[in-house]
């Protein structure tokens, strides 16, 4: 875990000097007023005057501290305080965001992909199973951003039914408490939905696949001959040891949520960490995109571990040892 | 007795959706090969008299906002897609094989760092990765390939290096090792082609996500650069004329759709075709 934390550290360090000429440069290009000896002290800043392991020293030493540095952006505030900003209100800050919406969908995702997958492995090759793998299928090759734009055009557009982009309406300061949760969730329902319909077919298939290969065991054949209602037999003997393998895989796709949340967030306008991150990269907003990048990582980490400790409390195999 | 090429076939023929992928790739490599001549305007004709045209019988699937013509630019673009999916998935492929295959033969300390390389690999999220190096290195389609190349062999390391650890046991290895060959020599010649079914399965599944992800970048802004035609910029268009050219964001759309429903199929297919847990079903 700590190496691989180095690692991820010292791959989101390297990315600063990816690029041609120094990173100040861009910092002084924006700012064509700068003098010599202010681009100096910049350069004292990041440490770009030391050689470059002690660069990586120096700057590890801050990320420890979760101290990231400041954005090159004009308004120069701390990276933290960009991502996590206490003057707003909770449900506004940029990392908040970003992690709610993928917590939802991920809720919405599992609460549709385990029933369906167990219910198309009992029903194997029946139309019903073949209907599911059909959407399962059209839902791996979909590019997400695609459905995004068809569903704008249909219920933004031609029906006018949902908003198009952001979080609030113009008028949000105005509504009740009721008003504004309304006018949230409206916002939501089609990012969430996008990434809800792209995601479920890995999982739904992911669950098929494990349900098919537990129902074939001998205690499951047991359980059936001892008599118990079939609905028994699924629902608490096999799905215990068919869910197992799932958990793994939410841990594993918790860096393709966070990659997605770009494409989600710019195509919706939404003001989470994706937007954030591809508006960093696009203005070289180093210490930014540095910072994002390790902090996606220690994200993807955490998952990683959470997946493990669920699977520990799920797997009382594991817990004996 | 069959020839293994000829009982693979018979299993594979026999998927109808297989077969449906496999058509569907080979179609996009007529059309991008034809490009030039299936092609019935010129990608880059800028035609200032019919803007934003909605399909119709000169433009089958309308005009963009510089009146080039949709159709012409989905042909051409079909082979940005085509070419980033094989030399992505080429690059990755050969990372991997030489990362799994040093992995599983020499095991040990070797092993560990390779492991470890690949834990951090699949910590970073990768698109983040993908983005800011083609942001900061420049978003030239050799750029594009070579980083999605580089951010995706993980799998296939894994696949190959368990191939190895089971197949660095047999005797025909022992064999080769007993009349004198090298280690490159057994790892290259003699285990390598043994571990190539599940990397060839995995290596078709790869270019489905290549060719999702240059699409991405391209709408986004920071893959293939306009004018220079590719389904992905065509569909940046149709985000900025959503409100009056639907036919700009529904037509490529649909072809990266296919396009990977393709692939994937093809994949799927040729797995089952190799899996001999999956051969019981029929009788022999």
């Amino acid at each position: 875990m700590v190496p691989t934390l180095f690692g991820i550290t010292l791959i989101s360090f390297l990315i600063l000097h990816l690029a041609p000429g120094k990173p100040t440069d861009v910092l002084s290009d924006f700012n064509p007023k700068i003098t010599p000896e202010a681009r100096e002290r910049l350069e004292k800043m990041y440490n770009l005057d030391k050689p470059i392991v002690v660069q990586y020293g120096l700057w590890l030493k801050k990320i420890v501290k979760l101290d990231f540095g400041e954005s090159f952006s004009t308004d120069r505030r701390p990276v933290l305080d960009k991502i996590w900003d206490r003057k707003q209100p909770l449900p506004d800050r940029r990392l908040f965001i970003t992690f709610m919406l993928n917590l939802i969908t991920m809720v919405i995702i599992l609460s549709i992909a385990i029933p369906l997958g167990i219910s198309s492995a009992t029903h194997q090759y029946s139309l019903y199973d073949k209907l599911t793998t059909t959407f399962v299928f059209l839902g791996f090759a979909m590019p997400s951003f695609w459905l995004a734009l068809l569903l704008m055009i249909f219920f933004g557009i031609h029906l006018d039914l949902l908003p198009l982009s952001g979080l609030k309406s113009m008028n949000y300061d105005s509504l009740s408490l009721f008003g504004k949760i309304l006018d949230r969730i409206n916002h939501l329902i089609l990012p969430v939905f996008v990434s809800a319909f792209t995601g479920l077919a890995g999982d739904s298939r992911y669950m098929r696949s494990s349900m098919l290969e537990v129902i074939k065991q001998d205690y499951i054949t047991v359980a059936r001959a001892k008599g118990l209602p079939e609905k028994k037999v699924i629902y608490s003997h096999a799905l215990k040891n068919a869910i197992l393998p799932l958990i793994t895989l939410i841990g594993l796709s918790v860096p393709g949520l966070i990659g997605g949340s770009v494409i989600m967030e710019s195509i919706f306008g939404i003001p989470g960490m994706g937007q954030m991150f591809f508006m960093s990269v696009m203005t070289r907003d180093y210490p930014m995109v540095m910072s994002l990048l390790t902090i996606g990582g220690v994200l993807t980490l955490a998952g990683n571990l959470l997946a493990d400790i669920g699977y520990m409390l799920a797997d009382p195999r594991i817990r004996a040892k | 007795m069959d020839s293994p090429g000829r009982l693979f076939w018979r299993r594979f023929s026999r998927n109808k959706l297989a077969l449906a992928g496999g058509i569907i790739v080979a179609f996009l490599f007529f059309v991008a090969i034809l490009a030039p001549f299936v092609s019935p305007y010129d990608p880059n004709d800028i035609d200032r008299k019919h803007i934003l045209e909605p399909p119709g019988i000169q433009h089958p699937l309308g005009t963009d906002d510089l009146g080039r013509d949709v159709l012409s630019r989905m042909i051409w673009g079909s082979q940005i897609s085509l070419s980033v999916g094989f030399v992505a998935v080429g690059i990755s492929v050969v990372m991997g094989m030489i990362f799994g295959s040093l992995s599983g033969y020499y095991g040990g300390w070797m092993d560990r760092i390779i492991m470890r390389f690949i834990d951090i690999m699949l910590s970073v999220p990768t698109f983040f990765l993908i983005l800011a190096v083609i942001a900061f290195i420049g978003s030239s389609i050799w750029n594009i390939m070579i980083i999605i190349g580089i951010t995706s062999w993980m799998g296939v390391a894994r696949l190959v290096r368990a191939e190895f650890l089971s197949l660095k046991e047999r005797e025909y290895v022992l064999a080769a090792r007993a009349v004198g060959a090298s280690n490159m020599r057994i790892i290259f010649r003699h285990i390598m082609v043994n571990s190539l079914a599940p990397v060839l399965v995995s290596a078709v599944l790869g270019i489905a996500g290549a060719v999702l992800v240059e699409s991405s970048l391209s709408f986004l802004g920071i893959g293939v650069q306009p004018p220079t035609p590719s389904w992905g910029n065509i569909l940046t268009l149709g985000k900025d004329n959503m409100e009056t050219a639907w036919w700009l964001s529904v037509f490529p759309g649909l072809a990266i759709l296919i396009t990977v429903l393709g692939y994937n199929l093809l994949g799927e297919g040729v797995r089952d075709a190799l899996d001999p847990r999956l051969w019981g079903a029929e009788s022999e």
